[in-house]
């Protein structure tokens, strides 16, 4: 999927992991670099001030033109707790559909040995 | 009439087996909705049987059969059999009602927590970061719908991974599945035998989204390699507590990988006529069920002195 048609919200959130995984201010060409999808980097330009614009993402001067980060702030924190809750209540994922489910003894061989043979 | 109205009562002992035929042999989409219609059918005729055998007890009672303006004895078998049933039902349908309410309440109130929470942040499109150390992703429905993933989650994912992970949450949210996981959560409450086709309906709604996953990135082993990874992580980041999963089965992680990987695109499975062996037992649940409630109001009629015996 490379393309620019997706929708604003779906390049959104894929800019923003970007920016979250990286840990240090990443200018738009480093942004574009980080993304699993080829895009254009005045689209990732036009995004990160978007995303400024919404108090998610903070920039500051580097070099010509600015590098970006995402906002850590007191709701932040906040949302922590809520997964100490979320975390507490067993069987939450009945409505709340998660990504992986827990391992069980023996799963763990198997997708290792899958990853291993994926990086051969 | 009595008989009858157990029909449905066992039948639902077969769904499990049953339930993993269905899944075995449909597409993950159809078998989804086949798995949910069948375990909301089984569950109700399962709980109108219940209700009928507890009626009959009751209106053995000289009091409530006074209150039903019943003026013949209601003609059942046995007293020794019917009292007995009568009180296990109660028993059992007290029993699943408070799991019920007890279950509605705990994910009624995870799912406003993470709703507000979600709400207050100022989000990405529709993406809610949690700051965590522990490795989770979700998918969020309402409006607008979310996916949640913890920074530890997003940091353990390639920059392809992360976009395949999107892909599945956003699939989840697209086809409404919490009200699929819903429905099985209160079929399982309805019946024991029940909560293991709720582990199944569970697992084909996943199924169901790796699929559309696959079908939006076009890599089906990109979407098997993002689960392995993703699985991993937040097993290593668990692994200090306890384990009390049993080993006897393979987990549902491991089958999503190998179906993904396993079925090349445009592989069509012959349809096998077990597939629908669930329905069947579901027809017959219901049909079993519908017959020994009418027969129960009939019972009754002819105990009320409106018709002639």
């Amino acid at each position: 999927m490379t393309d620019e048609r997706r929708p604003a919200g779906e390049l959104e959130a894929a800019v923003m992991a970007v920016l979250l995984t990286a840990g240090v201010p990443l200018t738009p060409g480093r942004v574009q670099t980080g993304l699993g999808f080829g895009l254009a980097r005045t689209t990732v330009t036009t995004i990160l001030t978007r995303l400024h614009e919404k108090g998610v993402v903070s920039r500051e001067r580097q070099g010509r033109g600015y590098a970006y980060s995402p906002v850590q702030d007191a709701p932040g924190l906040t949302a922590r707790r809520m997964h100490t809750v979320l975390d507490r209540d067993a069987d939450r994922e009945t409505v709340l559909a998660r990504f992986v489910a827990q391992l069980n003894p023996g799963d763990e061989e198997f997708l290792r040995r899958l990853l291993e043979g994926d990086e051969r | 009439m009595t008989t009858l109205l157990l029909v449905p009562l066992v039948l639902p002992f077969l769904a499990p087996i049953l339930a993993r035929r269905t899944f075995d042999r449909l597409a993950p989409a159809t078998a989804l909705w086949v798995l949910t219609a069948s375990a909301l059918a089984l569950a109700g005729a399962c709980v109108a049987a219940l209700g009928a055998l507890v009626l009959t007890g009751l209106l053995k009672l000289p009091a409530f059969a006074a209150l039903g303006e019943l003026v013949h004895p209601l003609r059942t078998p046995s007293d020794y059999l019917v009292l007995p049933a009568a009180a296990a039902a109660t028993g059992v349908l007290t029993l699943g009602a408070w799991t019920l309410v007890r279950s509605a309440f705990l994910q009624t109130r995870a799912f406003r927590t993470a709703r507000t929470q979600a709400d207050r942040r100022p989000a990405a499109g529709d993406l809610c970061v949690v700051d965590s150390p522990h490795p989770d992703a979700y998918a969020l429905p309402g409006r607008p719908h979310r996916i949640v993933v913890t920074t530890a989650m997003l940091r353990s994912l390639g920059p392809d991974e992360r976009e395949a992970l999107f892909a599945h949450e956003r699939a989840h949210n697209r086809a409404g599945h919490h009200y699929f996981l819903a429905a099985a959560e209160l079929s399982a409450h309805c019946h024991p035998a029940l909560r293991a086709v709720r582990d199944t309906i569970r697992l084909a709604a996943e199924r169901t989204a790796d699929e559309a996953a696959a079908g939006a990135i076009g890599d089906r082993r990109l979407i098997a390699t993002a689960i392995a990874r993703a699985a991993l992580a937040s097993h290593a980041a668990r692994s200090a507590r306890p384990d009390f999963a049993p080993a006897a089965t393979t987990g549902p992680v491991p089958q999503r990988v190998t179906a993904l990987l396993e079925s090349s695109e445009g592989r069509s499975r012959p349809t096998r006529w077990t597939a629908f062996l669930l329905v069947a037992c579901t027809v017959l649940s219901v049909a079993a069920g519908t017959t020994g409630v009418v027969a129960f109001h009939r019972q009754v009629e002819i105990a009320q002195g409106e018709e002639g015996p």
